[in-house]
């Protein structure tokens, strides 16, 4: 009977958001100040529907209901309490009802703070959520219903989670990875909003960029949990593949940085107006896309959903309406508004316009090696698959250029920067960044490509620390009280670009210094590596809650001295059937230990992989600076004082 | 109006810049790592170049995996049912490989006719599967049922 | 000039979608079979109810699928209630209990009741081998002239029924 009620509260979820995709825009049209008002009631209606099917849902997992086919198929009895919980999103159902879900918290967001809009505009934006709203519940329930149950024939017992998810990184990486996709949903409806009523200037800049940053620091998040979760779970050591889902979540993030700052510009400046909306549309449909990926099949990957072609109809359409519509109704509404500011060529715009083309331009090629083996099929030239050298040829020199050029951007000032001043600054930085990246590499013996990298991480470096020395020591006031001045956003701002340095340090530092060998060992057996020397002791049986495993003990020590125990596993997942591969690791801050069983061979002997990584850590310390950096912009006292003030 | 005129100019001429040379970034590493996908049958017909960097792909034929007991060298053959390839590769195995399953293999054909792969990808699908998983994976099963797990943690 | 470029997206983003829908039916992993266009092969099977040997001759006149199933196969028993609703329908379906045990199969059938015109026991799985089948469950389409024109891996449902019924001829 339980189930049946989360089904019938998706219903009524799906007929309030269709009331507030329609009623308060026809509001809107009549000038109706009371259909107008509606907006906000329905929100919360259609959200706590929502909730109430996704606690329901939550509830057949937790009493192992197993009559509910969803949860028949990704939970088991024997299950951790926990991983039943994150079940809940393990297959394509649950994660469509969680995607919802979050769009619907959001959408709630969006209305307790809608005192902040204008009066028509704010419900214009949560119905255009509303329309988001009611293309994935249609979806859900058309074609995806996580409700449906096995009658009359109950299975006894689950078919368990797939052991992949079992993990505490999949715990949180889908909910703070859709917290951010969908996010995006929120700067969307607001730029269509904008195109609807034609209020499209500065105002609405500020309006979009605390939601844009807050969405950007979950989506930060997110993905650098994937990353870290693949790195310790998929045993094979990396920590980015350029897989299509990873793409998938990848393309939004870098279109939504280029947003984070074009919007900084149309609020500042009031330039780029018409290219900033369409970069809003832009980013919240490569998240629609993404979501197509993953669950069409029309790429395969290893994370991709089971292929079905009806759902990939369903959601390709929703995704001709949602994106196709709101491009169209971009090409009518955009050429109205015009930047009125101009701006000079040395001035920040000019730099944040920079930032803009080499981010979209980044976008454009993932995206085009994501989708040039469809084209290439569709075109009948054959299967091909595009590897991850092509993403590493063309996106490692665009990203490194770009990272040139966001540290000059704070240098320099609104409008007209002196183009000696700044020449002076960079000049100073680069000869100093490349005198001791040389030496550093010199003393570490790396190649010239290490030293170039180097040396645009420290200049990254020198000139954002150069620019808040030079902003704290103006004035006659001392040093601290002038820090503090400074808004939360520009320490937000720094703390992201130095995030990306710590980032891409890591990333060059994991590729250039780090060590791995494939090998074959037996217990009592021992392999000096890198420096260490790892002990292979031996196997032992361990019995899991729903699994069972070869641990195997190797033991490491440096130059005669025990440093740590490894104990990477083989499991055997029995009620889905899967063999598993944990990795045994030492993290650390300058270096990563890593063993990972292979297969056993004859006798007592096991195929063993070993790394060393160096400064892998790095990468997803760069990442929490970045959204660090992004949750405190988006804090900004600016936000909420003043918009109140406008309003009142 | 000539100053925002010329500033125009600047603008588009930067961004074409870029775009181009984004573009020719793009055709040369398009050009350089894109693989193609023969099948045992275009590989044994001829089809697939040699020492070229390109995938294959088939079921594993049971019983064809053989390793090598000092090195990690493993050589398996894999089929469309038509024809079948020679496939080596040194390594490990992903944990889905297994006999009578799909895989695809990344790597080059040799002049001899021997697959070299530097990548083994094993799919898998819980829909589908031979016996012989099915019945090695419900030995495991039973010994599990029988013996109820310990603790409950 | 200027209005047209506002276009531009749309214009890009039609032909993706155009490029997204060619690319939705078609199926990165099928698998022909090598034995499209050519009779089913020659064998000598014992049937599973009746422990009496047969061949080729056995086989229906009409067109007719022909399933590989086992007990040991967790989607088989999916399929199976779709395969009753196909034989009710009048579906002629020829069985085929691969690498099985043979009590097992037949209390399958009483239980589940029995949608196959005929059951062979392919106990070793000879006729597998033959077939090129890797694994069950699997389903071949044979038309009138015997000669076999569709293979499907996997568990057959309505929407692949709706799509390949049209081999049945």
């Amino acid at each position: 009977m339980i189930p049946e009620i989360g089904h019938f509260a998706l219903i009524l979820a799906l007929f309030f958001s269709l009331c507030l995709a329609v009623v308060p825009l026809i509001g809107y049209w009549q000038k109706n100040p009371t259909l107008l008002y509606t907006a906000r009631p329905l929100t919360f209606l259609m959200s706590f529907f929502v909730l109430v099917s996704f606690l329901v849902l939550a509830f057949a997992f937790m009493t192992d209901d197993f009559s509910v086919m969803y949860v028949s198929q990704n939970s088991n009895s024997h299950l951790p309490i926990w991983y039943k919980f994150s079940a809940i999103w393990g297959g394509h159902e649950g994660s469509l009802l969680l995607w919802v879900l979050i769009l619907s918290g959001w959408s709630s967001a969006v209305a307790l703070k809608i005192h902040t809009l204008p009066k028509d505009v704010g419900p214009v934006v949560l119905s255009v959520l509303g329309i988001v709203s009611l293309g994935f519940l249609s979806f859900m329930l058309f074609t995806s219903s996580p409700f449906v149950r096995l009658m009359p024939e109950i299975p006894t017992d689950g078919r368990d989670l797939n052991p992949l998810l079992q993990d505490i990184g999949l715990i949180i990486h889908p909910p703070m990875l859709y917290m951010g996709y969908v996010g995006f949903s929120v700067a969307f409806a607001f730029a269509i909003a904008a195109l609807i009523t034609g209020n499209l200037n500065s105002s609405w800049a500020r309006w979009t960029r605390p939601w844009t940053s807050l969405s950007w620091a979950f989506l930060t998040l997110g993905i650098t949990l994937g990353s870290w979760w693949a790195y310790y779970e998929l045993g094979w050591g990396g920590w980015w593949f350029w897989d299509p889902v990873e793409n998938a979540s990848f393309m939004p993030w870098l279109a939504g940085t280029a947003l984070v700052h074009s919007l900084a510009v149309t609020e500042k400046r009031g330039v780029f107006k018409s290219w900033t909306v369409l970069l809003a549309i832009f980013t919240f449909s490569l998240s629609l896309l993404g979501t197509f990926l993953v669950r069409s099949g029309v790429l395969t990957s290893v994370h991709a959903f089971a292929a079905d072609p009806t759902r990939g109809i369903y959601i390709l359409a929703l995704l001709i309406v949602l994106i196709g519509g709101s491009l169209l109704l971009y090409g009518f509404r955009a050429g109205q508004v015009r930047g009125s500011a101009t701006f000079g060529m040395t001035g920040r715009e000019a730099w944040l316009l920079l930032n803009n083309i080499l981010l979209t331009v980044l976008t454009l090629t993932v995206l085009l090696g994501t989708l040039y083996p469809l084209i290439f099929e569709v075109l009948g030239l054959g299967r091909i698959s595009v590897g991850a050298p092509y993403f590493n040829t063309v996106f490692s020199p665009i990203a490194l250029l770009l990272i040139v050029f966001m540290a000059v951007g704070p240098l320099s000032k609104w409008h007209k920067t002196k183009a000696s001043v700044l020449l002076k600054a960079c000049l100073f930085a680069a000869l100093l960044s490349i005198v001791l990246a040389g030496a550093v590499s010199y003393v570490n013996s790396l190649g010239s490509l290490a030293w170039l990298t180097l040396s645009v991480a420290f200049w990254a470096v020198l000139l954002t620390f150069k620019d808040w020395f030079d902003k704290v020591s103006a004035g006659t006031k001392g040093i601290i009280p002038r820090a503090r001045q400074l808004p939360r956003n520009y320490y937000g701002m720094m703390l992201a670009h130095l995030g990306m340095v710590v980032t891409l340090i890591g990333i060059l530092l994991v590729s250039t210094s780090s060590y791995e060998s494939t090998l074959k060992l037996s217990p009592g057996e021992s392999v000096s590596f890198a420096g260490y020397e790892f002990h292979f002791d031996g196997i032992s049986h361990v019995e899991g809650p729903n699994y069972i495993a070869d641990s195997g003990e190797i033991s490491v020590s440096k130059q005669g001295r025990f440093v740590t125990l490894l104990t990477p596993e083989k499991r055997f997942y029995s009620a889905s059937r899967q063999v598993m591969t944990e990795a045994g690791l030492d993290a650390g801050f300058t270096r990563d230990l890593y063993v990972s069983l292979g297969e056993k061979l004859e006798g007592d002997a096991w195929s063993v992989r070993i790394y060393v990584k160096a400064f892998v850590r790095w990468i997803w310390l760069g990442g929490l600076m970045m959204m660090c950096g992004g949750l405190l912009s988006a804090l900004d006292k600016r936000y909420s004082t003043k918009v109140r003030g406008n309003n009142a | 109006m000539h100053a925002i005129r010329k500033k125009r100019l600047i603008t588009i001429a930067v961004i074409l810049f870029i775009l181009s040379a984004a573009l020719g970034l793009v055709m040369y590493a398009l050009q350089q790592n894109i693989n193609l996908f023969y099948s045992p049958t275009q590989i044994a017909s001829g089809e697939a170049p040699v020492n070229t960097t390109i995938r294959a792909g088939g079921m594993v034929v049971v019983g064809s995996v053989h390793r090598n007991s000092d090195t990690l060298d493993v050589t398996f053959d894999v089929t469309d049912f038509k024809h079948n390839v020679r496939i080596q590769y040194r390594g490990i195995l992903p944990d889905l490989f297994r006999e009578g399953q799909g895989i695809v293999a990344q790597g080059k054909l040799m002049n001899n006719g021997i697959f070299r792969a530097s990548q083994v990808l094993a799919k898998h699908d819980e829909k589908y599967m031979p016996p012989e998983v099915s019945d090695a994976l419900k030995e495991a099963q039973k010994k599990t049922t029988t013996k109820p797990s310990t603790s409950d943690f | 000039m200027r209005k047209w470029v506002l276009f531009l997206p749309l214009i890009v983003f039609i032909g993706l979608g155009i490029v997204l829908y060619k690319q939705l039916g078609a199926n990165p992993e099928y698998m022909p079979s090598a034995l499209i266009g050519k009779p089913v092969p020659d064998f000598t099977l014992v049937t599973l109810q009746a422990d009496k040997v047969l061949d080729q001759s056995s086989l229906p006149k009409s067109a007719y699928l022909l399933n590989f199933w086992a007990t040991w196969c967790p989607t088989c028993e999916e399929e199976h209630a779709y395969l009753n609703q196909l034989a009710n329908q009048g579906v002629p379906i020829v069985g085929i209990d691969y690498k099985d045990d043979q009590k097992k199969a037949q209390q399958w059938l009483s239980i589940k009741s029995n949608p196959y015109q005929l059951v062979l026991m392919d106990e070793l799985g000879k006729f597998g081998v033959d077939m090129g089948v890797t694994g069950a469950p699997e389903t071949f389409i044979v038309n009138t002239k015997g000669i076999i024109v569709y293979r499907y891996q996997g568990a057959m449902d309505d929407v692949v029924w709706q799509k390949i019924k049209g081999y049945l001829q």
